[in-house]
């Protein structure tokens, strides 16, 4: 069974999520190609090789897949795709913006957001906000599927796979990149984080979110955020955890102030440890938590960063 | 311009959803559906543009039973000019459903089609993406922001990362992302006029397009549950059992 996997990187480096998509497709074969598509991505493919599992690096460089527009790498990936049985890429905000776009132009339907690999062609995803879990086995020639990371361990390195050039250059030309607005940040990244801190509408306002700082700073924790501190304009939206922004699963996740909505869950619960500090006895995140703490998180807070 | 708005008819997003006992779904009966909340934000962002006098007409297209007819009747109420409904009692996957919407946009012409980024039943986030393949049109996913600028429209998208701005060459397909709008209430009156704005329906076999299923469903099954955990009374406590019992931190 040849599998392509299509790396997520940032030019420089790979992004923590292409391990992971690595380590659930070791499940279906061994035969894995992993592409790198981008503009200047040779250090991201020399770090492709490096992952064990991995039987080849494609490396497409060329300025049409700067930013992976979706029209682009679409394009591509349907060219390289066609003598594969599996395409896989990680269910991030790139991944799950040009895949379907692959499969439809491959004429085949796509499985979003894999949580395990049963088989060559049976796969579990969660639906209704992972309230219910769907098992599907698929009967397409070639399997599309974006794999959630936080579902997977990360395949580990120490490989020398061989790497390829591509020289297929396609610019679709009907889309181009304007600009780009990051969230800077020293903490780790949300998604690959082994302890979040995530705060929501009882933060109050977003000056309180600093009370979170030093608690991440000594726990090397990531910060995160509920979409109703999100909304109200507390945090950027790319800090959302829920149904609707990030999914993850880290050991220890701290809701501070979060009620506990469905959708909200939805991005969290399959986190190992869960504590939530909230006033509200009542709250639904208490029915999830493993230690809950019922208390005025602003006096919580600076109790907690004092005994770390 | 004109900006067709497909829209998906869903279990209302405030309700805990029941897996059926002999596991082969979700339960639907009797339960309370709604106008997607991804698809309410989309309707919305076309009737502004239209109110802005930008877009000339506002389509919304819905695929199912008889049913479904409720949720574009609720798009109208928001302000779109008039219906279409394929009717079908197939269960459909993304794929057919851009299928479908394809045949329509072939009809239709629009400039824009604005849909939700996901249905928060299937929650597979496909549908936009993979009707800008079908046609081959340029793709805004995640939208937080649309502006039209003559035969552009530029779309600032939410990434992983943080926003990301593209500019499209029209016609376009567009996905909405939460922060796009807010969506507004139907106003009573609004809602005696969409009753006579005008609905098509279609049926799906019509469209001659292929809609068997490409995999099967095996089971549908309740996840894991958490146990239970513990009230701490004092930071102090749950400090130590983050150290000495869950071992943690």
């Amino acid at each position: 069974m040849a599998i392509l996997i299509i790396a997520e990187h940032n030019e420089q480096g790979l992004k923590a999520e292409t391990y992971k998509v690595v380590q659930a497709a070791s499940a279906i074969g061994s035969d894995i190609t992993l592409l790198v598509a981008g503009e200047n991505c040779t250090e991201a493919a020399k770090e492709a090789a490096t992952i064990q599992g991995v039987s080849k690096v494609l490396q497409a460089d060329n300025a049409a897949y700067a930013h992976q527009l979706a029209e682009n790498i679409a394009a591509l990936v349907v060219e390289l795709g066609k003598d594969y049985q599996h395409i896989l890429t990680a269910a991030t905000t790139t991944g799950k913006n040009f895949l379907p776009r692959v499969a439809a132009l491959l004429d085949v339907a796509q499985i979003s957001d894999v949580i395990e690999i049963e088989s060559a062609d049976t796969f579990v995803r969660p639906i209704y906000a992972g309230n219910a879990i769907a098992t599907v086995q698929s009967s397409d020639s070639i399997k599309v599927l974006t794999v959630r990371p936080a579902a997977f361990a990360a395949a580990e390195t120490g490989n020398s796979a061989p790497i390829e050039m591509v020289s297929i250059a396609t610019d679709v030309g009907v889309s181009t990149f304007i600009s780009e607005e990051l969230t800077k940040s020293e903490r780790p990244e949300l998604t690959a984080a082994r302890i979040v801190i995530s705060g929501g509408r009882g933060m109050q306002n977003g000056e309180n979110f600093s009370l979170l700082n030093g608690i991440a700073d000594k726990l090397g924790a990531a910060i995160g955020a509920s979409r109703a501190a999100v909304d109200a304009g507390f945090v950027p939206n790319d800090m959302q955890v829920g149904q609707t922004g990030k999914i993850v699963a880290p050991d220890l996740y701290i809701a501070v102030g979060i009620s506990g909505a469905i959708q909200h869950l939805a991005g969290m619960k399959d986190s190992k440890v869960i504590v939530a500090i909230n006033k509200d006895a009542e709250a639904p995140i208490f029915q999830i938590a493993d230690y809950g703490l019922v208390a005025d998180l602003f006096t919580v807070l600076p109790e907690l960063e004092q005994l770390l | 311009m004109k900006i067709l708005v497909p829209v998906k008819r869903v279990i209302d997003y405030n309700v805990k959803i029941r897996v059926k006992a002999d596991q082969s779904d979700v339960e639907l009966n009797n339960v309370k559906m709604a106008l997607n909340p991804f698809c309410e934000i989309a309707v919305e962002e076309a009737v502004r543009l239209k109110e802005a006098g930008i877009a000339t007409e506002v389509i919304v297209v819905s695929i199912g039973s008889n049913l479904v007819q409720e949720q574009i009747r609720t798009a109208l109420a928001l302000g779109a000019d008039r219906g279409i409904h394929i009717n079908t009692d197939q269960k459909l996957d993304s794929i057919h459903v851009a299928r479908l919407l394809k045949k329509v946009i072939e009809t239709e012409q629009p400039s824009l089609t604005i849909l939700g980024k996901q249905s928060i039943d299937a929650d597979n986030n496909q549908t936009a993406q993979m009707l800008a393949a079908m046609t081959n049109y340029s793709q805004g996913t995640f939208a937080s922001k649309v502006t039209v600028e003559a035969d552009k429209v530029l779309v600032t998208r939410e990434i992983d990362a943080g926003l990301q701005t593209i500019a499209l060459t029209l016609p376009a397909i567009i996905s909405t992302d939460l922060r796009l709008n807010e969506p507004r209430y139907a106003s009573l009156p609004n809602i005696m006029k969409a009753k006579r704005k005008p609905i098509d329906t279609v049926e799906a076999s019509s469209f001659e397009v292929d809609l068997s299923p490409s995999f099967e469903l095996i089971s549908v099954s309740a996840p894991a549950q958490r146990t239970g955990g513990v009230k701490l009374a004092s930071v102090a406590e749950l400090v130590e059992k983050l150290k000495n019992e869950a071992k943690v931190i």
